[in-house]
């Protein structure tokens, strides 16, 4: 690998991980059965650098922001390069937003440059959001030839002739705004240094290596923090290999295992227990015999592994287990969200390494990862080196809120000084999780503090996001809270989101407004739905601008026995 | 040529036995997250059963915050 602590910026790193492993492979994609592109570093490079020079030459500098909006493909990454050459600042938006909360974001951020794909394009052109926007380049990937662009430039023809120039940064300056949230309320654009990504590159690898050989399946979007870090900045720095995949379909996940061999893939819980399912099932269609001796088999591989992983014993042990994964796998990073203990465990059992974390998309990446020395799967691992984490204000059992500083942890919320102040306080991130460090310095997580759910599929979900949806609904007012911030409980799963609402008198009847909302929820994506509501009948309190105070009616809702207030929807 | 609504009667009947459910409990306006209680991660299944079905490919894309089986029927309807 590189030796990254003599670089400044990623645009440097990369540019010469490019050269020095210029014969290795870096991507393949495939669609389905079909391989699409097989590129080595020299070939990215010869992709990247006209583009490079396409931006220099259209005046994009050091410091201009450029966003991408792209599902996981070899552009996605050429593009980001091409922007960190430049010295760019790179705005990753989520692909499956929808447009207006795209343009929303790219205002937010000052983007000047959207590089997209022509199937995103299409919806974001016809968008009115657009107004006021100051991108002023579009690039958009695999148009049709007789499409109609509407303004926007054709990504492969979009290229200089001459070698493009690199524009130094400094380790403090801003690499990335990346969005935690905010398509509907504040929006949270962190912004995360060169220094982050860098820093965080050399810890993570030192737990989990990459290097020319290693090949890495990306299935997380890669403008998630996790997937840009062990689906790009990781494996591009130290030789290894991306495989993107066109879709995410089970059955062609599945066979990308064995097609190509990989070493490491990152997965959401809900992908992992998609799995285990699936691998239950297989188990128990096996004739008797044959289950007794893989039972018996997957008992000797746990007493075996007990201490670490061994994996040469245990692919000798379960060999089909370990086949239908390729034979070569080394690891699965559950990224996104918190995972359950024995789901975890099932696949540490098979032989199977799990790289249970911890993390915020603030902190970088991670701030805790399990170390496997030995695995731990009631809990999310130790923190990583250089990152410090306490528990601020810990009760009697040592429970409190999670606090991690390091180099990994943002400069702060783009135009947001005071929430920015509110979150890092004194140099510590307040995580807003709940959490103790255990005897042997392992992080097990209890709860939030803040109001807001993570999904099994790795979403965040905050409730002022989600509240435009409501608005206009016929109650005096309305108030969206996830349920456990309300009323406290001690887990991290099935967390669930609850509207408030206050009823005018002489408005609909309660089954009435009820069907009203069910209407309006299903015109959510579907894992930003709220699952209850709570009639209340007093007014909310209110500040002096008034807005809701939050924290106040929530300490007022708590008062209520749960189960009986939530009414499911 | 199948016409809107046969397909989408298609759609519905596949859907149903996928899920295993009865077939006359989903109705057009249905949202299928919601009626069958699956994740996105299940929808995608069922899009494999519907290609194989209908004979065409529906990049992910097609049913990118598609939540009823209309819409989904529409968007098949255009491929076909």
């Amino acid at each position: 690998m590189l030796d990254l602590t003599g670089y400044d910026s990623l645009g440097a790193a990369l540019r010469d991980a490019l050269a020095r492993f210029a014969g290795e492979v870096c991507l393949i994609e495939a669609d389905r059965e079909k391989e699409k592109e097989r590129l080595t570093y020299l070939d990215f490079q010869r992709r990247a650098h006209p583009l490079a020079r396409g931006l220099q030459d259209s005046g994009f500098a050091a410091g201009h922001r450029a966003s991408i909006i792209m599902t996981n493909q070899s552009k996605w990454l050429i593009s980001a390069y091409a922007i960190f050459f430049r010295g760019g600042v790179l705005v990753p938006l989520d692909y499956k937003l929808t447009p207006p909360e795209h343009w929303q974001l790219l205002k937010h951020s000052g983007a000047t440059v959207l590089i997209t794909e022509y199937h995103i394009w299409r919806q974001l052109a016809a968008d009115p959001g657009r107004a006021g926007s100051a991108v002023g380049i579009i690039l958009v990937t695999e148009a049709p030839p007789s499409a109609d662009l509407h303004g926007a430039l054709r990504w492969e023809e979009f290229r200089g002739a001459a070698d493009p120039d690199l524009i130094p940064r400094q380790r403090t300056d801003t690499a990335c705004i990346v969005y935690s949230s905010g398509t509907g309320g504040r929006p949270k654009g962190c912004m995360m240094a060169h220094e982050c990504y860098l820093s965080q590159c050399v810890a993570l690898t030192s737990l989990y290596p990459f290097w020319p050989g290693v090949r890495y399946l990306s299935i997380l979007p890669t403008n998630h923090a996790v997937d840009f870090m062990v689906g790009f900045i990781g494996p591009f720095t130290c030789g290894a290999a991306v495989v993107h995949l066109r879709t995410l379909r089970p059955e062609f996940v599945r066979e990308a295992f064995t097609r190509y061999k990989i070493t490491y893939v990152t997965l959401v819980p809900a992908v992992l227990k998609n799995l285990q399912k699936g691998l239950q099932e297989r188990f128990a269609a096996l004739p008797p015999a044959k289950r007794a001796l893989l039972n018996a088999m997957i008992a000797l591989n746990k007493l075996l592994t007990r201490g670490r992983p061994r994996l040469w014993i245990s692919r000798r042990l379960l060999p089909q287990v370990h086949k239908a994964f390729g034979g070569e796998l080394l690891a699965i990073v559950v990224g996104g969200a918190f995972s359950e203990p024995q789901n975890l465990q099932f696949f540490y059992d098979l032989g199977i390494p799990v790289a249970n974390g911890y993390g915020l998309t603030e902190a970088c990446t991670v701030i805790t990862v399990n170390d496997l020395k030995p695995f731990r799967a009631d809990t999310v691992g130790k923190p990583l080196p250089g990152v410090e984490v306490r528990i601020v204000n810990p009760g009697q059992d040592g429970i409190g809120e999670v606090a991690a500083r390091g180099r990994t942890i943002m400069s702060g919320y783009l135009n947001e000084p005071e929430l920015t102040a509110e979150t890092i306080v004194d140099g510590w991130l307040m995580t807003g999780d709940i959490g103790r460090l255990d005897s042997s310095g392992h992080l097990q997580l209890f709860g939030r503090k803040k109001n807001m759910i993570v999904t099994e599929e790795g979403k965040n979900i905050y409730p002022e996001d989600i509240e435009n949806v409501f608005a206009g609904l016929p109650v005096k007012e309305f108030c969206v809270f996830a349920a456990n911030f309300v009323w406290p409980r001690r887990s991290m799963t099935g967390e669930q989101l609850v509207l408030v609402v206050h009823p005018d008198s002489g408005g609909p009847s309660e089954e009435d407004l009820l069907r009203e909302i069910n209407a309006r929820n299903s015109r959510l994506l579907n894992y930003k739905r709220i699952h209850g509501v709570v009639f209340w009948k007093e007014d909310f309190p209110l500040t002096a601008s008034l807005k809701i105070k939050r924290n106040v009616l929530a300490e007022q809702l708590a008062r209520l026995e749960r189960e009986s207030a939530v009414r499911s929807l | 040529m199948r016409t809107l609504e046969q397909t989408t009667q298609e759609v519905l009947t596949l859907a149903a036995q996928h899920f295993n459910v009865l077939i006359g409990s989903l109705s057009p306006a249905d949202d299928f997250f919601k009626k069958l209680g699956i994740n996105s991660l299940q929808a995608l299944e069922l899009l494999t059963r519907l290609e194989n079905h209908f004979g065409i490919e529906l990049p992910d894309y097609e049913v990118q915050g598609v939540s009823d089986f209309r819409t989904l029927a529409e968007r098949i309807q255009s491929r076909l």
